[in-house]
C-alpha cells in the first residue's frame, strides 16, 4: 500500500497543494555583467541581418567592446559596491552567486575576452585576398574547403563577422559558469560557452580541414564530457534530493533531514554521493585539460585559428578553474577527504604529463597546448590546497597566466610564411637575429611560463606552491618542481632556438600588425611584468576575493 | 689623535685612485703625486709615533671605529684600527721605506712610459699594507692582506709584455692563494669558535679553548704566513718574483709584504703560546727555510736572484724568532725593521748597479764596479756589513739575539735551531762576500763580450753578440737614486745598536708581545763569539773563492749541489712532479668522472624523459574514438579511487 502511494507520487500531485509557480525574482543588477554580454550577443545576431555587409565588421567589433567594457564595468561597480566581500549574496532564486571569486574571475574572463577581441579583429596579417582584408576566420564557413562556393566567396571578400557574436555568446556563459550555485546552472553555462567555441574552433581561412576535424572531434567529446557531467549530475540529485550547492553541501555534512517520499531509496546513499561527485569533477576536469581528460588539447589548440585558441585557452580555463573551486570549497567541503588523495593524483599525472610529452613536441601550438596543460596540473596543487590562501593563489595564477597565453598565441599570429601561421618550431630558427623584438616579447612570455622570477609566472608558481605546501602537501610541491625544472626545459629550448640557432633561408618572416593586436601583446607583455614585479597588489586583490558565499 | 689613524690609509688610497683613473693627463706629474701621498702617510705616521711615546708603556694602544662593516645577527664586522706598538713599527716601516723607494723611483722608472700606473699601484700597495697592520680585526686584515697579493701580482708582472714577467707574477698569485685559503680557513675557525674576529676578544679568550682548536687555527695562520713570506714549502714565487721592477723587489719583495707573514703570528702570538704543537710547526718551517733560502742564495749569478734567496732566508729567521714563542717575538720584529733597511738598500744598490749597466742582472758580467759607482758601492757595502752580522752594525745586533733565544729554546731542539741558525749566519756571510766580490771587485769582466753560456743552451744569444760588442758605461745614479740608498745605509748601520741601548726595542713592545729573558745554555758572550767566527769563517771562505781567483765568464757546471741550488733546490721539480702532475691527473679523473657520473646522469635523465615523452606521444593517435576510450577509462579509474578513499 506505501509502495503504491510512493509510486504514485512520481507523476501525481498533492491535492492540498495547488501549483502556483511563484514569479521569479531576478536582482538584474546584480546580474549585469552576464545580461550585458548575452544582450549584446542577442544584438549582434541582429546585426548580422540587418546591417551592410562591408560596415558588419566595424559595427560587430564596436558592439563587443563596448559590450565587454561595459560587463566589466558593472563587475568593478559591483566589486565597489561590497559584492565581493560583506554584501556577497546568492541571485537570481539561488542560481547564481555574486561573490568574491566569481566576481574577480568574471572581471578576468571580460579582460580576457576584450583583448582577444582585438586578436579576433586583426585584418593585416593575412595578405588581402582580391583588393579585401581578412582576418583569421574563413570567408564562408558553411563553404566545402577547397569547394566552388569557397573561392566565390573568397572572392566576394567576404568574412565571418559572426565571430564576434559567437564570443560574446560564449563568453557570457562563461560568466555564469564560476558563479552557478547549482548544478543546473552550472550544465546550461557550460553548453552556453561550449557551442560558440566548437563553432569558432571550426570557422580557420587557413587549413580549414584541420580546423575542421579539431571541431569536430572537440565537440564530440565536449559532448561525451557533458553526459558524464550530466550522470554526475542526476546522481547528486538522487543523493540530496537537491540541485543546489547550498543544499548538497548541507546532506553531505549533516545526512540527510527531510527524505524527500521519490527519493527514499538513494538520498543518503553515499556510493550514489561518490560516484555523482566523481563524474561531475570528471565534467569539470575535461574542460581544464587535466590528464587523463586532456586528449583533446592539443589536438583543438592547433586546429583552431590561432587568435581562438588564444582566447579558449586563456578564458576557458578561467572559467573552468572557477567552475571547479566552488565546486570543492562550496558542495564538497565535507567530502574532502575523499576528493584530495584522488586530485592529488590527477594534479601530479597532470603536472608531469603535460611537462614531459611537451618535450618532444615539433609545433609550437602544440607545445603551448601541453604547457597549458602542466600549468592546469599546477593550478589544481592551489586547488587542493582547501584553504583561503589557495583560492586566492589560483585567482592571482589565473589572471597571471591567462594574460601570457593570451599574449604568445598573438606572437604566433605573427610569424608566418607562404602558407600562413609558421607554426613548425624548426622554422622559428633564427628569429631573434631577424626579428629580435618580436622574438624577446616572446621570449618574456616563455620565461613566465617558466616560472622564472620577475615574471608574473613565477609570483603565480609561488603562491599556489606555497598554499599547497602550508596545506601539508609538501610532496605535490616536490612533484610539481620537478615538474617546473622539466617545462623549463622545453621553454628555454624555444628561447635557444630563436636566438642562438642560425636562421634558415627560407625561414617565415615577422608580418606586422594592426595596433589591435600590437595592443594585445602589449599587455599581455605589461601584466606579465606589472605581476611580475609588484605582484603584492594583485595578490591582496585576491586575497580580498577569496570568499564564496554559501 | 686617534681619527689620524684612518688617515694614514686613506691617503695612499687617494693616491691610488687618483693616478689610476686620472688618466693620461697625469702622466707628467703622475711620480710626484704619487710620491706626496706617501710621504703624507709617512707625515701622518711621525705625529701618532710622538702621540704613544708620550703615554704610559700600557696606555699606548689607540682605537679606531670608522663604520660597521656587516652587520648581521650575531656575525659582526667592523671596519676599525688599532694602532699599538706593535702596528706603529710597522706603520713607520712601511711609510719609511715607502717614501723612499717612491723617491729612488722617481729615478728608476724615468724612462717608463706607464710611470704614471707604476705610482698608481706602489701606492695601492702602500694602503693594503696598512690596512694589514692598522686593522683590529682578522677580517679586516684579511682585505689587506688580499690587496698587499693583488698589488704584487700587479707589479710583478709590470712589464707584462715580457712573458717571463706575466708567468712570475701569475706564479705568485697562485701559490699566494694556497696561503690565504689557509687565512680564510683560521678566520672561520676563528669565529665557530670565538664568535667573533676582533683581536682583543679573539686573543683574550685564548685561555678557555681547548688545545687542538688553537692548534688548528695555528697551522691555518702558518699556512697563511708561509705563502705571504715566501716560506717552505710555499717559498717557489719569490725567485720568480724579481721580474718585477727593482723598486718592487726592495718594498714588496723585500722590506715589508713578505714580512706580513711575521706579523701575523707575532699578532696572534697567543693563540702560538697556547699551541705548542703549532709553535714547533712554525720553527721548523723557518729553521729549515733559513738555511734553504741561504743555500739557493749562494748558486744565484742574477743578483736579484741571490738577493731573493737571502730575503727567504731572513725571513725564515724571523719565522724562527717568532715561533720560540714570548723569548723570540721582539727579536722577530727587531730583525723585521733592520732588515727593511739593509735589504731595501741592498735591492736599491742592485738597481743601481743594474740601472749603470744597461740591465745586466748576470753578476758573472760585473766585476770592479767600485770605481765607477762609488756611492752605489759604499751604501751595498754597508747593507752587506749589516746582512752578515759585521759586529756594531743593525744585523749583528738583532741576528744575534734571534740565535740566542734559539739556543734558549732549551733541550735537543734549543741546540738543533741555534746550530742551524748559526750554520746559516756562516751560509749568509758567504754568500752575500760572493755577491759583493763579484760585483764590485775583481776583473772587469763586462768589457769582454759575452761567450754563449753552454749550461744555458736555450738563451738567445743576445743581440749584441751577433754584431760588435759595446760594452756598457758603467755610471753613478742620478741622486734620487743615492740619496733613498744613503738615507737607508744610516739605517742599516745605526738601528740596530739604537734599538739595543737599553733594549728599548725589546721594552718598547713588550706590552703587545710580551717578552721572557730567553736562558741559552751557554753564555751570551760565547754565542756572541761563535756568531763572529763563523761569520769571518764564511766571509773568508768566500774571498777564497771568489776574491783570490778570478771568476769564470760562464757558470762552472758545479757540484750536485751547486747545479740544485741553482735550480732552486728543485722546487719547481718538486711542484710540477707533485702538484702539476697530481693536480692534473686528479682534474683529468675529475673531468672522466662528471663526464661519466654526472653528465651521463643528466644526459640519461634528458634521455630517459625525450623517450618517456615520445612514447606517451604515440598515445595522441589523432582519433576522437581512442580519445573517448582514454576519457572512459580516467572516469572509471576517477570514480574506482574516489570509492576506494571512502574504502580505505
Amino acid at each position: 500500500m506505501s509502495s503504491v502511494a510512493s509510486v504514485h507520487s512520481l507523476w501525481t500531485m498533492a491535492a492540498e497543494a495547488p501549483a502556483r509557480i511563484p514569479a521569479p525574482k531576478i536582482e538584474y543588477a546584480q546580474l549585469a555583467p552576464a545580461l550585458i554580454v548575452l544582450g549584446a550577443a542577442v544584438v549582434g545576431v541582429v546585426l548580422e541581418g540587418f546591417v551592410p555587409r562591408r560596415s558588419r565588421y566595424y559595427a560587430q567589433l564596436l558592439l563587443s567592446v563596448l559590450a565587454l567594457a561595459a560587463g566589466f564595468a558593472a563587475v568593478v561597480g559591483l566589486a565597489a559596491g561590497g559584492f565581493g566581500s560583506t554584501k556577497a549574496k546568492i541571485a537570481a532564486m539561488g542560481a547564481i552567486a555574486v561573490d568574491g571569486p566569481a566576481l574577480f574571475l568574471q572581471g578576468t574572463i571580460l579582460l580576457v575576452a576584450l583583448v582577444a577581441t582585438f586578436t579576433f579583429a586583426e585584418r593585416r596579417l593575412d595578405p588581402a585576398a582580391h583588393g579585401k582584408r581578412v582576418d583569421s576566420f574563413a570567408a564562408q564557413a558553411a563553404a566545402v574547403p577547397g569547394g566552388d562556393a569557397e573561392r566565390a566567396a573568397v572572392k566576394a571578400g567576404f568574412t565571418t563577422t559572426e565571430v564576434f557574436p559567437l564570443a560574446l555568446f560564449a563568453v557570457g556563459g562563461m560568466l555564469v559558469f564560476p558563479a552557478a550555485n547549482d548544478l543546473l546552472t552550472l550544465f546550461v553555462a557550460l553548453e552556453v560557452f561550449s557551442l560558440p567555441l566548437y563553432i569558432l574552433c571550426a570557422l580557420a581561412r587557413r587549413q580549414r580541414l584541420l580546423s575542421q576535424e579539431a571541431a569536430v572531434k572537440y565537440f564530440l567529446l565536449g559532448a561525451f564530457s557533458s553526459a558524464f557531467l550530466l550522470f554526475g549530475i542526476a546522481l547528486l540529485y538522487g543523493y540530496a534530493g537537491t540541485v543546489t550547492y547550498a543544499g548538497i553541501a548541507e546532506v553531505v555534512s549533516d545526512g540527510a533531514k527531510q527524505i524527500t517520499p521519490a527519493l527514499a531509496d538513494t538520498m543518503g546513499n553515499d556510493a550514489l554521493l561518490l560516484i555523482g561527485a566523481a563524474l561531475v569533477l570528471m565534467g569539470l576536469l575535461f574542460k581544464v585539460g587535466a590528464v587523463p581528460f586532456h586528449m583533446w588539447t592539443p589536438d583543438v589548440y592547433q586546429g583552431a585559428p590561432t587568435p581562438v585558441t588564444g582566447f579558449m585557452a586563456a578564458a576557458t580555463k578561467v572559467a573552468a578553474f572557477g567552475a571547479l573551486l566552488r565546486l570543492l570549497y562550496v558542495v564538497l567541503p565535507g567530502l574532502r577527504w575523499d576528493w584530495r588523495p584522488v586530485m592529488w593524483g590527477v594534479a601530479i599525472v597532470t603536472m608531469l604529463g603535460g611537462a614531459v610529452v611537451a618535450i618532444t613536441q615539433t609545433d609550437i601550438k602544440r607545445l603551448l597546448a601541453y604547457s597549458s596543460i602542466a600549468h592546469a596540473g599546477f593550478i589544481l596543487a592551489g586547488v587542493i590546497a582547501t584553504s583561503k590562501d589557495g583560492i586566492s593563489s589560483v585567482l592571482f595564477y589565473l589572471a597571471a597566466y591567462s594574460f601570457v597565453t593570451l599574449g604568445a598565441f598573438a606572437v604566433v599570429t605573427l610569424v608566418r610564411d607562404a602558407g600562413g601561421e609558421a607554426t613548425q618550431l624548426s622554422k622559428w630558427a633564427g628569429l631573434g637575429r631577424r626579428s629580435p623584438l618580436t622574438a624577446a616579447v616572446f621570449a618574456v612570455f616563455l620565461l613566465a611560463f617558466a616560472g622564472i622570477p620577475l615574471t608574473s609566472g613565477f609570483a603565480g608558481k609561488f603562491a599556489v606552491f606555497k598554499a599547497a605546501a602550508e596545506s601539508g602537501a609538501g610532496w605535490l610541491v616536490v612533484i610539481g618542481v620537478i615538474s617546473s625544472a622539466i617545462a623549463a626545459f622545453f621553454y628555454i629550448r624555444v628561447i635557444v632556438l630563436m636566438f642562438f640557432n642560425e636562421p634558415k633561408a627560407d625561414g617565415p618572416t615577422v608580418a606586422v600588425p594592426s595596433p589591435l593586436t600590437m595592443t594585445a601583446i602589449g599587455v599581455g607583455v605589461a601584466v606579465t611584468l606589472v605581476l611580475g614585479l609588484a605582484p603584492q597588489y594583485f595578490l591582496d586583490l585576491a586575497g580580498q576575493a577569496g570568499v564564496f558565499v554559501r | 689623535m686617534e681619527n689620524l689613524i684612518a688617515l694614514l690609509v686613506a691617503a695612499p688610497l687617494a693616491g691610488a685612485a687618483l693616478l689610476l683613473c686620472g688618466g693620461r693627463r697625469l702622466d707628467r706629474a703622475g711620480h710626484w703625486i704619487g710620491t706626496l701621498f706617501a710621504l703624507a702617510s709617512f707625515a701622518l705616521a711621525v705625529p701618532l709615533f710622538t702621540e704613544l711615546l708620550g703615554r704610559d708603556a700600557e696606555q699606548r694602544t689607540l682605537h679606531q671605529h670608522l663604520f660597521s662593516w656587516i652587520p648581521v645577527g650575531g656575525f659582526q664586522a667592523d671596519v676599525a684600527f688599532q694602532l699599538d706598538q706593535l702596528s706603529m713599527t710597522f706603520v713607520l716601516l712601511i711609510t719609511g721605506v715607502g717614501s723612499l723607494i717612491h723617491i729612488y723611483s722617481v729615478g728608476y722608472m724615468e724612462h717608463d712610459e706607464r710611470r704614471r700606473r707604476f705610482f698608481g699601484y706602489l701606492n695601492l700597495f702602500l694602503a693594503a699594507m696598512l690596512l694589514l697592520v692598522l686593522a683590529d680585526n682578522y677580517l679586516l686584515l684579511y682585505v689587506g692582506w688580499e690587496g698587499v697579493g693583488l698589488a704584487s701580482y700587479l707589479l710583478i708582472g709590470f712589464w707584462q709584455h715580457k712573458p717571463s714577467a706575466a708567468t712570475a707574477a701569475k706564479k705568485a698569485f697562485l701559490v699566494n692563494r694556497v696561503g690565504d685559503m689557509g687565512l680564510s680557513i683560521a678566520i672561520m675557525l676563528m669565529f665557530t669558535t670565538f664568535g667573533t674576529f676582533a683581536f682583543g676578544p679573539v686573543l683574550g679568550a685564548v685561555g678557555e679553548t681547548s688545545e687542538g682548536k688553537l692548534t688548528a687555527i695555528g697551522l691555518m695562520l702558518l699556512l697563511a704566513a708561509c705563502g705571504k713570506s715566501a716560506q717552505v714549502p710555499l717559498q717557489s714565487w719569490l725567485g720568480d718574483a724579481m721580474e718585477g721592477p727593482t723598486p718592487v723587489s726592495a718594498l714588496i719583495h723585500a722590506a715589508t709584504m713578505v714580512t706580513a707573514g711575521v706579523y701575523l703570528i707575532t699578532r696572534s702570538g697567543a693563540i702560538f703560546n697556547g699551541a705548542p704543537d703549532a709553535q714547533t710547526a712554525v720553527v721548523v718551517v723557518g729553521a729549515v727555510t733559513l738555511l734553504f733560502g741561504a743555500i739557493v742564495g749562494c748558486a744565484k749569478d742574477d743578483i736579484k736572484k741571490a738577493l731573493a734567496g737571502s730575503t727567504m732566508s731572513q725571513i725564515g729567521y724571523m719565522i724562527l724568532a717568532a715561533g720560540l714563542g714570548p723569548i723570540g717575538y721582539a727579536f722577530a720584529i727587531m730583525h723585521l725593521v733592520t732588515h727593511g733597511f739593509f735589504k731595501a738598500g741592498l735591492f736599491l744598490g742592485a738597481g743601481s748597479v743594474m740601472h749603470g749597466m744597461n740591465d745586466e742582472v748576470d753578476m758573472r758580467r760585473y766585476g770592479g764596479l767600485r770605481k765607477y759607482m762609488p756611492v752605489t758601492f759604499i751604501t751595498f757595502g754597508l747593507g752587506y756589513l749589516a746582512i752578515i752580522g759585521f759586529p756594531g752594525l743593525s744585523g749583528f745586533f738583532s741576528k744575534d739575539k734571534i740565535i740566542e733565544a734559539a739556543f734558549a729554546k732549551g733541550g735537543t731542539e734549543g741546540w738543533i735551531l741555534g746550530g742551524a741558525a748559526l750554520l746559516g749566519a756562516a751560509i749568509t756571510a758567504f754568500y752575500m762576500t760572493r755577491v759583493m766580490l763579484m760585483t764590485f771587485f775583481g776583473e772587469e769582466r763586462w768589457r769582454k763580450a759575452p761567450t754563449p753560456s753552454p749550461a744555458e743552451p736555450s738563451v738567445e744569444p743576445a743581440a749584441e753578440t751577433r754584431g760588435e760588442y759595446t760594452p756598457p758605461h758603467p755610471h753613478e745614479s742620478p741622486k734620487s737614486m743615492t740619496i733613498p740608498m744613503i738615507l737607508l745605509a744610516v739605517g742599516s748601520v745605526a738601528a740596530g745598536g739604537l734599538f739595543s741601548i737599553n733594549e728599548a726595542f725589546v721594552k718598547w713592545l713588550e706590552p703587545v708581545t710580551d717578552f721572557e729573558h730567553g736562558h741559552p745554555p751557554l753564555s751570551a758572550s760565547a754565542i756572541t763569539t761563535a756568531t763572529i767566527v763563523v761569520m769571518v769563517l764564511g766571509v773568508a771562505l768566500a774571498y777564497f773563492q771568489y776574491g783570490r781567483k778570478p771568476v769564470p765568464a760562464v757558470a762552472p757546471r758545479g757540484s750536485l749541489l751547486t747545479r740544485a741550488a741553482r735550480r732552486d733546490l728543485l722546487q719547481d721539480d718538486f711542484n710540477h712532479a707533485v702538484l702539476v702532475r697530481g693536480g692534473g691527473e686528479l682534474t683529468r679523473a675529475l673531468v672522466q668522472l662528471d663526464h661519466s657520473v654526472v653528465d651521463g646522469a643528466v644526459r640519461g635523465t634528458a634521455a630517459s624523459m625525450g623517450g618517456l615523452s615520445g612514447r606517451l606521444r604515440q598515445v595522441q593517435n589523432g582519433f576522437a574514438r581512442s580519445y573517448a576510450v582514454q576519457m572512459l577509462g580516467g572516469a572509471a579509474v576517477l570514480i574506482a579511487a574516489t570509492l576506494l578513499m571512502r574504502g580505505v
